[in-house]
């Protein structure tokens, strides 16, 4: 059902919610930007929705609140080992569109793909999602393009228009909270991108011959192995293990997971010093084959859902949408 | 009529007198050589109608337009007039050109309006030295440079303003992918290593470049709020002693670099040499002569650093010596 708040109003209802609920949402941190005077949008809990940045896309993801960048997953001793608590309180995380369908992909692979994982998993089942719509296509998204530029699963749709604060509550559980605050009631539907600039046909003949390509020489010649493309990414999903000793005393620990990327070295470094994918563009290739073909020959979708961030990010302006495109065009002329 | 000139008095209105009789060259001050575009037109008008067509782009990033005769010099300031407005310099009189040339032009590098490694907005602070210090009689020259790499020669300055950023590490979002560690090692100090996965920066050795911070993926590492500059002072080219400027503050704050800059005007206009040649003495000779405890006793009269401000107690100054061969 929707209703219609003044944004007081909405503000009240929002603090009650944050007595149950932790909410991230993306929001403005100044001067936290690569460079001098410049700013980061990214995820954080947010203690008003004031704080929601809703005129730009997050540079990078909400995934860091289902996975953390820096998780501990147990502490050990000797003898024993403890995990940590999971989240205390429910989580509710305002995304766009194209991120609510990333959430599916992260479902997949962390619950669906095999044994399900229970850090994953224990913050995933308290979590709602609350959509913020797209009134106008962002820069670089490809949504459209992807088929991801609309949305239903969510549990929320908010939008601040002017002094009013429309949502359409489709979880009870949310809308209680609505019904409770007494504002109107009306129909409220989520605004989405009809048409993005940027457009994406993806290659159709893909297979493991594509190796050979002379475009992942190109592209690896001008990636710098950074792995900002996979860090802002929705869907990457690659983490790597890491055991620490304390300092003090080394016989107590504890195991860490954290962000991976394939770009950088040591991905795929082995036991006996083996490395699989030394050279940039073999990484490049890895990337860009996996978010278009690897994961659709395994789950039957593609996993890129034209978030469009790595283009945006990429210290080398080298842009994956093109080179998709580019990939098609190459069919195409074959 | 005879050509009758005041020199000195020219020279201090921002004209130069050039090798050929009766010629000289007007200079304009650019702070920070930072300008609006249209005022390019201007300096080509003047050029072409009172000068030779010729215009150098000084060292100091001023103009100075050649082969004008010298008894067009009250016109020329008339038609300097719009342009000191833009640049808004500090004047006595409006239409009668620059008040003073010894304090010279304040240079800058491009800063943080363009350059991704630039930890402030050089052309910024250029200004605000410039409405400071400017008019003065006295020959000191300022820079201010975005970052270590000092692309403006900072050091080559009495005062030397060098952006910095103090590193704020998040180890929570880093990823330890050492990008930090190998920018550091390669573009910079290698101050920085990697202990259980996450990073330790070694504060002695960090001359805070921010370097980490541009090569950071996941913005674990962040600039400081706080704004801080390295002041490298007296430093000078010349015949008897050029040298590097030494570091005088580090992790300082721009208010007390202004106040300190103002101080020393005190300190000069107190000890300069009464034969100093047309009233210009580096100061660098001048705090020679007098000691450098004299010197720091007036620079730091009502400065209250802040306490992360790292203070050089004793400053000796080397560079090369052609004063003293033989000797």
């Amino acid at each position: 059902m929707g209703y219609c708040l003044t944004k007081p109003e909405a503000e009240t209802l929002f603090q009650k919610l944050l007595q149950s609920y932790e909410v991230y949402a993306p929001v403005r941190k100044a001067g936290e930007g690569c460079f001098s005077d410049t700013d980061v949008i990214r995820y954080d809990r947010i203690r008003s929705l004031e704080e929601i940045v809703w005129d730009q896309k997050s540079d990078y993801s909400f995934k860091e609140v289902l996975l953390p960048v820096n998780e501990t997953l147990f502490y050990f001793t000797e003898e024993q080992t403890a995990v940590p608590k999971g989240p205390e309180k429910e989580l509710l995380i305002f995304l766009r569109s194209c991120d609510l369908h990333a959430v599916r992909r992260l479902d997949e692979m962390y619950l669906n793909n095999g044994a399900g994982d229970f850090y994953y998993a224990r913050r995933r089942e308290r979590t709602r999602f609350a959509l913020m719509g797209c009134p106008y296509t962002c820069d670089s998204g490809f949504c459209v393009s992807m088929g991801t530029s609309r949305a239903d699963q969510y549990d929320l749709y908010l939008k601040v228009e002017g002094g009013q604060v429309y949502a359409d509550c489709r979880d009870s559980r949310l809308e209680e909270y609505w019904k409770e605050a007494g504002g109107a009631e009306m129909p409220v539907s989520p605004e989405y991108a009809g048409e993005n600039r940027e457009k994406v046909a993806l290659p159709k003949k893909l297979s493991n011959e594509s190796f050979t390509k002379e475009i992942w020489e190109e592209y690896g010649a001008r990636c710098i192995g950074c792995g900002r493309c996979n860090f802002v990414c929705p869907t990457c999903t690659c983490f790597t293990m890491q055991d620490i000793f304390y300092r003090d005393n080394p016989k107590a620990g504890e195991r860490r997971r954290v962000w991976a990327s394939c770009q950088v070295d040591g991905y795929t470094d082995i036991a006996g010093g083996i490395s699989f994918r030394k050279k940039q563009g073999d990484r490049f290739r890895f990337k860009v084959m996996h978010k278009i073909y690897d994961y659709e020959k395994r789950f039957g979708y593609p996993m890129c859902v034209g978030c469009g961030r790595c283009d945006n990010i990429c210290p080398e302006y080298i842009s994956y949408s093109n080179c998709v495109n580019r990939l098609a065009k190459e069919e195409e002329e074959a | 009529m005879g050509k009758d000139f005041n020199t000195k008095k020219l020279k201090k209105n921002a004209f130069r007198v050039s090798k050929e009789r009766g010629m000289g060259a007007s200079r304009i001050r650019v702070p920070g050589g930072y300008l609006k575009a249209e005022i390019l037109g201007m300096v080509q008008e003047i050029s072409q109608t009172y000068g030779n067509g010729i215009v150098h782009l000084t060292t100091r990033q001023g103009f100075e337009i050649e082969g004008i005769r010298l008894e067009d010099m009250e016109e020329i300031n008339r038609k300097l007039q719009p342009i000191i407005e833009l640049l808004e310099i500090n004047q006595t009189e409006p239409g009668t050109g620059y008040p003073a040339s010894g304090t010279r032009n304040i240079s800058a590098c491009i800063g943080n309006n363009v350059c991704p490694f630039a930890n402030y907005n050089t052309a910024e602070l250029a200004r605000r030295i410039e409405k400071e210090i400017f008019p003065n009689d006295l020959h000191f020259k300022v820079a201010c440079t975005g970052c270590s790499n000092d692309c403006a020669k900072a050091r080559m300055h009495d005062f030397g303003i060098i952006g910095m950023t103090m590193p704020q590490y998040d180890p929570a979002r880093c990823v330890s992918c050492q990008a930090c560690v190998k920018g550091c090692r390669t573009l910079s100090v290698d101050a920085l290593r990697m202990e259980n996965y996450k990073i330790i920066r070694d504060t002695e050795k960090c001359v805070g470049c921010g370097v980490c911070v541009t090569k950071c993926p996941t913005r674990a590492l962040t600039r400081s709020k706080k704004k801080y500059y390295k002041l490298a002072i007296m430093g000078r080219t010349g015949k008897k002693n050029p040298r590097l400027g030494k570091d005088f503050l580090v992790w300082a704050d721009a208010d007390n670099i202004v106040k300190i800059i103002l101080n020393t005007y005190r300190f000069v206009k107190e000890y300069i040499s009464p034969d100093a040649p047309g009233g210009k003495e580096h100061i660098g000779y001048i705090i020679d002569r007098v000691g450098f405890e004299e010197y720091k006793k007036w620079a730091l009269e009502g400065v209250e650093l802040m306490p992360e401000t790292l203070i050089n107690d004793c400053i000796y100054w080397d560079g090369l010596h052609f004063d003293n061969k033989g000797k």
